[in-house]
């Protein structure tokens, strides 16, 4: 079915929506990625056919009395508790829901409605029943992320019953392509993918090339380590993004438009490829679509999971199928960039957030956020904090109120050091910068990056150096190897980050290192270079002690760094039973009996199997 | 137009792309290593970072210039991070310069020592790549590859063959042929550009020294060489001799000693193809097949031809290149045992080019069976074999060529630069010898180092339409507009290096804007000098018309292309 005009497309709305609220109960399944790592087919599979199974029960929208959607849905953020089914609408969430817990929950919650309270939330020995208590998700403002969990993502319908295309709808009957700029522009909106840069200014400049045949671009090659932000809107909501940038592509004049997304997200291209495939069925992409004079159409093009993917020169490359390698600017995207034309780029979020922009009006959406920072910001909450997951805030919020209110605190108890944030273009900040405030310009001033979201929180038993060694290692090897100082000196900054862990670094090593990231950040071509350096700065300014430690006494003080790990035995609580000798791989433990015994640390390989074994808890790592 | 400061200095900028080229105009010789005007900007040695009156840091080549612009290109700072930047760079890079065909000409060398680095606290941790040697041309040592993209640029951009690009990631980051093929099974067209805009010597001609010594020393033995048009231009320019000056003199004579019993000029063998090529365009013209007649000089373009567009094939003219046909001649005249005096021939060809080393090796470079032409040296080549001598060159006497291939007119010697091959065709079919009609063809069109020329000229109540094109892109985008019928020509020139063979792949390299017309102006001036003007009016060739090329001139003139099916049948 084509849609002509407006009028069919608010019908088919209305018909969706009268489908969806005839269902009295909505079995929803997560089924994000992490999820179906863990087994949510096979629960959406068994929760189907319970329900079709039952009397009186009809799967998606029968005519019958007792509706029952089952749906497979986007990822619903809470990852850590995993796999999750929410039941609608009593709004119940399951954790960690097995395959066996699927007959007890269709019989207790679909047929009577009633709690199975071993799987939910509970915490201080309190049971949250409703996903919108539980901390998790009390703090949190899910705009971008609304849908996500909550509607089938494989269905169209779903999505327009819950208000798709409503904003394109305005956008084309109501708005002239410069009054959306205009919008844009007013709402502040920046670009969620690392830099900030004003959308509206963006599209703008585009808007105002003298060369017409313009392009619109998605970036979803989110290549930071741990982030998934991107992928969970393209996998969750994917008409909200498709609905972003085809009212970039009205405003800007584009006729054509091109998703990014790195091969390692099968689940987001598949679900993209069927949300273009309905679009396209309903005459929603295409030629002149309801009737209008607009025309658009989307492709999606995979990338080879290359993190200078990321960068816009290179990015638009990929797609032209050359080397993805940054090139010189100007001309920059704006003016020349897919296949040589002015081009709009954005990244999957900023799309995501401007429907709600056009149907909200500017006005709206700056009474979110901060002043110079409107909207909110979402982010993959990862490392040792209870609670990791996917979480959108309001921009403005408090590291200390993400990582503790929303993440539940350090997990297993133990003292907070520090959060990276920026993925391997940021930093690590500590203690004393909990109470920043997160958004663009206030990290910025700390000498952090909002980055694209990915935020790892590092507990006591981190250490500093191999965290700064881990970053390093990864944009060595994610370097495109064009310009010298990046190809080059990343890879003798890894090599001196690696003597520094490794127990062989000599005292000069600490300023070669900064006199080497001095010139990486300074002369390289393109920000992943210029960025480099960022989590060793970072670190080295609040962690330099630790540093020192590593180099002068040949000590990792958190314990991590295996070549720095020395083995003791306390002669105190050693009662010389020899078990641990005997265990020694290497024969590098000796003693007489009853007497305390020695490692000798030439010999020891640090593997710990003494430790493992002493009865008497007498050995201890130095 | 307007004005910036650098250092402090008040600098005026008119139309200059970047503000490197504004720095290098006030006197400031910034080092760059991947930066050539004629090329795309890449923008990847950073060398040429400056700083702004705020301290931000760029690159000055991938900068326009603005108005009021304050930067500074020598602060501390700046000099730290170049000097750090080719410490990097040299911690990765093969450093036995000693042993190096770029020993003392290569810039990376070059910028070690002016920023005066004599230690590099870095080890070189990669491992030793294999040479590639399978190209009859050109030789690639990865070792020594410093990934500037000069070569893979210069492939791409200027001659459109991609045979190279980059591969891998990181550290691991090689320029290497599509899935590492070797060279000689790509679409190399052996040109060496890359050769010549390589800083360092990770592409270098593949020499064929050693065996010329071996035949020079042979007793046994009857060595004659044969020295290309664009050769005594740019010789002089590792011999110390001004740049452009033309040095045939003194290199006869140096051969001579050398030990090559004659020395001939290939300008003979340009005429030869003037008068073949003339004939066949003309019969061409009559019959209207076959047009526009493609030249067949230059065997990249050649090669270029047949490879990607073999459909167009008949459109190239049979003749051989001048060297081709010239190395036939004069197999022909040796055979007689009475002036070979029962020695072995070697015919060694001395050329601008490295694409002539694969041209010898042709199925149908040969007569009877036999290789016309035994070597072929490059104008870098024949530099080092003089440096080995320890002659001094430019305190050497002239000598005239030997009798009797000794003597070129001068539509023969300029077909060393672009335009030179129709310009000599044009003189022939051009009857008298006024000056009118010879300044006519001056200011046809046909000269000047345009990239692509398009002209007409009358010829018996006729225009014909020419087109002369140098770099094999440039070519590449001619034959597309020509299969789409956006433009028809009855002749068309094609050198596939730019400026033609003056800057070709075995000339001398590191030559600028200034050398480049210094180039190109010796030869026109070797030609002002020349009374002959015209092929048809060489005496010498005209007699041996009557003479040995009698009833044989289709044989040893034209290409044998019985030989290269033969060839493609096993």
């Amino acid at each position: 079915m084509r849609l002509e005009n407006r009028t069919e497309l608010t019908l088919l709305r209305e018909q969706w929506r009268e489908k969806r609220e005839n269902e009295k109960i909505r079995v929803l399944i997560c089924g994000g990625t992490g999820c179906l790592a863990g087994g949510s087919q096979k629960l959406f599979e068994r929760m189907t056919e319970l329900c079709a199974g039952a009397k009186n029960v009809e799967i998606e929208f029968g005519p019958e009395v007792a509706h029952i959607g089952v749906k497979k849905s986007g990822c619903h953020g809470f990852c850590e508790m995993g796999p999750l089914v929410r039941v609608e609408p009593y709004n119940y969430l399951y954790l960690k829901v097995q395959l066996a817990d699927c007959d007890e929950i269709f019989h207790e919650t679909v047929l009577r409605g009633r709690p199975v309270e071993r799987l939910m939330y509970h915490t201080g020995g309190r049971i949250y029943a409703a996903q919108e208590d539980i901390p998790f998700y009390a703090r949190q403002t899910r705009l971008v992320l609304k849908n996500c969990g909550h509607v089938d993502a494989e269905h169209i319908g779903e999505a327009l019953a819950v208000g798709a295309y409503e904003s394109l709808e305005k956008a084309l009957f109501e708005m002239t392509p410069q009054a959306v700029i205009d919008t844009v522009l007013r709402s502040k909106l920046r670009g969620r993918g690392g830099a900030g840069f004003p959308t509206g200014r963006k599209w703008q400049q585009v808007a105002e090339q003298p060369e017409t045949t313009r392009y619109v671009v998605c970036n979803g090659d989110e290549g930071d380590p741990g982030a998934f932000m991107d992928r969970s809107v393209m996998e969750g909501d994917p008409h909200r993004m498709i609905e972003g940038m085809m009212i970039a592509a009205y405003a800007v004049g584009a006729q054509e438009g091109y998703i990014y997304v790195r091969a390692e997200y099968p689940l987001a291209i598949e679900r993209l490829r069927i949300a273009i495939r309905q679009a396209e069925e309903l005459g929603l992409l295409g030629d002149r679509i309801l009737g209008t004079d607009f025309s658009f159409r989307l492709h999606i093009n995979r990338g080879a999971g290359a993190f200078v993917c990321g960068e816009g020169s290179a990015l638009t490359a990929s797609i032209e199928g050359k080397r993805g390698m940054p090139r010189v600017k100007p001309p920059r995207t704006v003016e020349q960039g897919l296949w040589g034309k002015p081009t709009v780029l954005n990244n999957v979020e900023t799309f995501a957030n401007v429907p709600m922009i056009i149907k909200n009006g500017a006005d709206w959406y700056r009474s979110i956020g901060t002043p110079d920072s409107p909207g909110t910001k979402a982010f993959a909450l990862t490392g040792n904090v209870k609670n990791t997951g996917l979480i959108e805030v309001p921009m403005g919020i408090t590291l200390r109120e993400v990582i503790f209110d929303i993440g539940g605190g350090i997990r297993g108890g133990k003292a907070f050091k520090a959060v990276q944030i920026g993925g391997p273009s940021g930093g690590c900040l500590t203690e004393a910068q909990l109470d920043a405030k997160l958004d663009f310009d206030s990290l910025k001033r700390i000498g952090a990056m909002i980055g694209s979201g990915g935020m790892v929180v590092m507990d006591e038993d981190t250490c500093m150096v191999e965290v700064a060694r881990f970053f390093m290692s990864f944009t060595q090897r994610e370097s495109c190897g064009k310009c010298v100082p990046c190809r080059e000196g990343t890879k003798r900054m890894l090599e001196i980050l690696e003597r520094i862990v490794g127990g062989t670094a000599e005292p000069g090593d600490l300023d070669e290192l900064l006199e080497i990231a001095d010139v990486v950040q300074n002369t390289a071509l393109c920000g992943l270079g210029q960025s480099a350096p960022k989590p060793v700065l970072s670190t080295i300014r609040a962690f330099r002690e630790e540093y020192n430690e590593h180099i002068v006494n040949k000590r990792c003080p958190a314990g991590v760094c295996q070549k720095l790990l020395r083995y003791r035995i306390d002669p105190e609580k050693c009662r010389g039973c020899s078990k641990c000798a005997r265990n020694c791989p290497v024969g590098a433990i000796s003693g007489q009996i009853k007497s305390p015994f020695t490692i000798d640390p030439d010999k020891c390989v640090k593997c710990g199997t003494c430790r493992d074994n002493c009865a008497f808890g007498a050995i201890y790592v130095e | 137009m307007g004005y910036m400061t650098i250092d402090g200095m008040r600098v005026e900028f008119t139309d200059e792309k970047n503000i490197l080229s504004v720095i290098r105009k006030a006197g400031i010789d910034m080092p760059t290593l991947c930066y050539h005007s004629e090329l795309s900007i890449y923008g990847a040695c950073r060398m040429c970072t400056v700083e702004d009156d705020k301290g931000k840091t760029f690159a000055s080549c991938s900068e326009q210039p603005r108005d009021g612009l304050v930067i500074y290109t020598n602060t501390p700072r700046l000099m730290r991070y170049r000097k750090i930047i080719l410490e990097l760079l040299l911690a990765a890079h093969n450093r036995d310069c000693t042993t190096c065909n770029k020993n003392g000409i290569c810039k990376l060398q070059d910028l070690a020592h002016k920023m005066r680095i004599h230690y590099v606290r870095f080890r070189d941790t990669r491992p030793v790549r294999p040479l590639d040697m399978s190209s009859p041309a050109i030789v690639r040592d990865p070792n020594k590859c410093i990934l500037c993209g000069d070569c893979v640029r210069v492939c791409a951009d200027t001659q459109g063959i991609n045979a190279i690009d980059f591969a891998y990631r990181g550290t691991e980051a090689i320029v290497t042929p599509a899935f590492n093929k070797k060279l000689a099974e790509t679409n190399c067209v052996n040109c060496g550009q890359c050769r010549v805009v390589c800083p360092t010597g990770a592409i270098s001609i593949k020499t064929n020294m050693e065996p010329v010594w071996d035949a020079l020393a042979d007793p046994n033995t009857i060595v004659v060489a044969q020295v290309a048009p664009a050769v005594r231009v740019a010789l002089g320019d590792l011999l110390g001799i001004p740049k452009g000056e033309n040095v045939m003199g003194k290199l006869v004579n140096v051969l001579h000693r050398m030990g090559f019993d004659e020395v001939y000029d290939t300008t003979y063998g340009a005429d030869l193809t003037v008068l073949e090529e003339g004939k066949e365009f003309l019969e061409r013209l009559s019959s209207g097949e076959k047009l526009p007649l493609f030249t067949s000089c230059c065997p990249a373009w050649v090669k270029f031809l047949e490879t990607k567009y073999p459909e167009l094939k008949d459109h190239l003219s049979t003749c051989r290149s001048p060297m081709q046909m010239f190395g036939a001649v004069i197999r022909e005249y040796y055979r007689d045992p009475e002036r070979n005096g029962g020695k072995k021939l070697v015919s060694v060809a001395i050329m601008p080019c490295t694409a002539k080393k694969e041209e010898i090796l042709r199925p149908e470079s040969t007569t009877n069976g036999v290789q016309d032409v035994d070597y072929v040296l490059t104008t870098a080549e024949l530099a080092g074999m003089i440096h080995m001598t320890g002659v001094l060159f430019d305190e050497l006497e002239m000598e005239a060529a030997d009798v009797p291939f000794g003597i070129g007119s001068g539509a023969g010697v300029i077909f060393g630069v672009t335009g030179g091959v129709t310009e000599a065709v044009m003189r022939t079919l051009q009857p008298g010898h006024d000056r009118s009609g010879m300044t006519a063809i001056k200011t046809s069109g046909v000269r000047g180092a345009d990239e692509v020329k398009e002209f007409t000229f009358p010829y018996n109540g006729r225009d014909i339409r020419i087109a002369v094109v140098n770099g094999l892109a440039n070519a590449d985008r001619l034959i597309k507009r020509i299969k789409a019928g956006e433009a028809e020509y009855d002749f068309v020139e094609v050198m596939a290096c730019r400026r033609g063979c003056v800057m070709g792949g075995g000339q001398p390299t590191g030559a600028g804007p200034r050398t480049r017309a210094a180039r190109m102006k010796g030869l026109y001036d070797t030609d002002v000098n020349t009374q002959i003007k015209k092929s048809n009016d060489n005496p010498m060739v005209m007699s041996l018309y009557q003479g040995l090329l009698k009833g044989k001139e289709h044989r040893l003139l034209h290409r044998n292309f019985a030989a290269a099916e033969e060839k493609s049948k096993n």
